[in-house]
């Protein structure tokens, strides 16, 4: 792109900002904050498992819960499939879960998400009416799952189909968002997006009357596998 | 599609809020909502202590931001264009209007469908979008029903707190092809749902506002409940996202206190239902998101508020909206009266600075300085006290003794009148010479009976001002002549 007058014209507004920025003077300086100290210093229940609060803030924001244990998460999960019935599921090639889940169903009611989304979009908007996604991690005090979309499980997966499935693995539920962001260290290389999903998707707008399946799923269905952690 | 709003100018301050007191339908709609979120505020902060902690949190955030602000955005800038996305700045509403319609023209695009943004309604982008045959669709339920109604806003977090289920049926009912006439609110969303879907299939551009930017990673956070937002960020090929210098923040840790304090302020929830944390467009293997991705930083008056750190703090703002939802006027004139993107009290001292003091003259005194608005500020802007300087601002130009000295604001000194000044002049003079003084009780009394009947605003509900018909010093004479104490 050469000569560009939008390109001119943004010069000319940020060196005419930074002109009025740097010629400010100096606020009050503050202490550089300590957020990890903050977090630290916090109190957390100890009256309850860190499980226990976790499946108890993820109902509260309307999340199916299906507790399961490493060994028999499939049948849980074809136990989840027999309830909701999805006509079409929408899930990701190569995942740690991929092939048990493609084991569960019939190959027709499977939608796998190999193309890019332009290809997939009207398919994806019209007919598949679930997605099956892994997840990170997830967070005890809010009762939220983390994801981190990747190739295999798009942005998409999680989005668009009404009904959104996520496995959780009991020991990555961390204590608080802070924690698991440290832990997990994202900052060394920021996925393109991270989510962090708490229940379905939700609007109060007309008369402040609560509803799920705004523009996003309208059901989310945790399967939680208790694998330890969790103390 | 209705894409003419109603103009509403912050000049006719009084004239609306005065409508608006009249307006029972309106006054109980809002006073509801208010209470409830003021209540459902409450239930999130039970312990004020740990309140106090966070919120202290928070402003240090904020403040530490602004304080390295021309940096901040120098690594910001650098960081996201390593990530590729493209950074656009603007001084004004138009320099962002001519980015949104050169990249839409070079798309070829004519429908945009758009997230939650305040910044986009500051620029009134839908409006000039329009003009140029794109249309700008608001994809936020609430946004969306105003749009189709060409009303606008009166709440930033519910903007159509003051429409009744039966105003929404009735708007889709008109407006969207073969929408049955029902005021089931869950038919309602399902309607406008199914409406939405198929634009967001079409859409060739994502237009979304931003809720945080980190420097250190080149990072966009968006926080929504419907996933409207997420939609507009990642299914259209093209992502446009719009926000103010301001909304920056060093470190993605920063994010977090911030947060943990903008649901339960706004809406009274711990957490909303997504927290998209946005670093990039689709790269190379990705299947979705988009291909391109850019950001329009916008000044629009927030350098003038930065300029002097007598206002600074109006910035440290995360636009939770609980200082409106506290406000004893706002919760009885309603968002429209204000005439600005930003009503209520974070309204009244940042529109000064986006518009002018000239035209917003009358919103820094839309308060009783009651204080509710500091009191639940969650980054602690000392709301009453900018207030305060915006009055001594519109009543003093510059070259009169502010202190500390400052530079003028636009409409600086807008609401002084030479016969104000002069009368001020004259009661100075008056108080400060004993003769004077004297001349003017010995005459007062007895010119009492020039006081004019009706006396401009005053008398509209009170007694007309007379001086008394005896003097203080007159009366004290008297009773010791009359040997009283």
């Amino acid at each position: 792109m050469s000569a560009n007058p939008i390109r001119d014209a943004d010069a000319r507004a940020r060196g005419a900002i930074f002109k009025r920025l740097r010629a400010a003077p100096a606020g009050e300086p503050v202490a550089v904050p300590d957020v990890a100290g903050y977090y630290a210093a916090r109190a957390v229940p100890q009256d309850e498992s860190r499980t226990a609060r976790f499946i108890r803030h993820a109902q509260s924001w309307r999340a199916e819960v299906v507790e399961t244990t490493p060994a028999d998460w499939p049948q849980a999960l074809a136990g989840v499939f027999a309830d909701k019935r999805p006509a079409r599921l929408l899930l990701g090639r190569g995942t740690a879960i991929a092939e048990t889940v493609a084991g569960l169903l019939p190959a027709e009611q499977l939608r796998w998400y190999d193309e890019p989304l332009a290809g997939i979009k009207k398919e994806l908007f019209d007919e598949v009416d679930a997605g099956i996604t892994t997840t990170v991690g997830a967070v005890a005090e809010t009762g939220s799952l983390l994801l981190h979309p990747t190739p295999a499980e798009p942005r998409t997966l999680s989005l668009i189909p009404p009904l959104h499935i996520a496995v959780l693995h009991e020991r990555q539920i961390f204590e608080t968002l802070h924690e698991a962001m440290s832990t997990q260290r994202w900052t060394d290389a920021m996925p393109t997006n991270v989510l962090m999903i708490t229940g379905p998707s939700k609007t109060a707008d007309i008369q402040r009357v609560l509803v799920y399946g705004a523009h996003g799923p309208k059901e989310l269905v945790i399967l939680l596998i208790r694998d330890g952690g969790g103390a | 599609m209705s894409a003419e709003a109603v103009t509403v100018r912050p000049e006719d301050f009084k004239l609306r809020s005065h409508e608006a007191l009249h307006d029972a339908h309106l006054r109980s709609s809002f006073r509801g909502a208010m209470d409830f979120l003021i209540e459902r505020r409450a239930l999130q902060f039970p312990d004020l202590q740990a309140f106090e902690r966070l919120r202290k949190m928070g402003e240090q955030v904020r403040q530490h931001a602004l304080n390295h602000l021309p940096d901040l955005l120098e690594t910001l800038e650098a960081n996201l264009t390593a990530r590729g996305v493209q950074v656009h700045w603007a001084e004004t509403p138009e320099d962002a209007n001519r980015i949104f319609l050169d990249i839409a023209q070079r798309h070829e695009a004519s429908l945009m469908v758009k997230g939650k943004s305040m910044v986009s309604e500051e620029i009134e982008l839908n409006h000039t979008m329009a003009a140029q045959d794109i249309e700008c669709l608001e994809t936020d339920m609430g946004e969306y029903i105003l749009q189709l109604d060409g009303d606008r806003p009166s709440h930033i977090i519910m903007p159509a707190i003051h429409k009744t289920k039966q105003d929404v049926a009735e708007i889709f009912h008109e407006h969207i092809n073969g929408a049955p006439l029902t005021d089931d609110v869950n038919e309602l969303i399902g309607i406008g749902r199914q409406a939405l879907r198929e634009k967001f299939g079409a859409a060739k551009i994502g237009v979304s506002g931003v809720n945080f930017m980190v420097a250190e990673t080149g990072t966009l956070v968006l926080v929504e409940n419907e996933g409207n937002g997420r939609l507009c960020t990642t299914v259209p090929d093209v992502h446009i996202a719009i926000t103010g210098i301001e909304k920056v923040v060093e470190k993605l840790e920063h994010v977090l206190p911030l947060y943990a304090l903008l649901p339960k302020s706004a809406t009274g929830q711990a957490v909303t239902t997504y927290l998209n944390i946005i670093s990039g467009p689709r790269r190379d293997g990705e299947k979705d998101g988009p291909q391109e991705m850019h950001l329009v930083l916008l000044d629009n008056g927030r350098t003038q508020a930065y300029r002097e750190t007598r206002y600074r703090a109006t910035l440290q703002c995360i636009r939770c909206g609980a200082c409106m939802n506290h406000c004893p006027v706002y919760t009885r004139v309603g968002g429209l009266s204000y005439g600005t993107t930003y009503p209520g009290p974070i309204g009244s001292i940042i529109s000064p600075h986006l518009v002018g003091l000239e035209s917003t003259r009358d919103l820094p005194t839309a308060s009783s300085l009651c204080g509710a608005c500091g009191e639940v500020c969650p980054v602690k802007i000392p709301i009453p006290d900018m207030l305060m300087k915006l009055r001594e601002a519109g009543r003093h130009s510059v070259t009169e003794s502010m202190t500390p000295p400052s530079q003028a604001l636009v409409g600086q000194g807008t609401v002084r009148r030479l016969g104000e000044v002069l009368a001020w002049k004259g009661w100075r003079l008056l108080y400060s010479n004993a003769a004077l003084y004297r001349l003017f009780a010995w005459l007062a009394p007895r010119l009492r009976w020039l006081t004019p009947p009706v006396q401009a605003g005053w008398t509209q509900s009170r007694a007309p001002l007379k001086p008394a018909p005896q003097s203080l010093r007159a009366m004290l004479a008297q009773r010791r002549r009359d040997g009283g104490g």
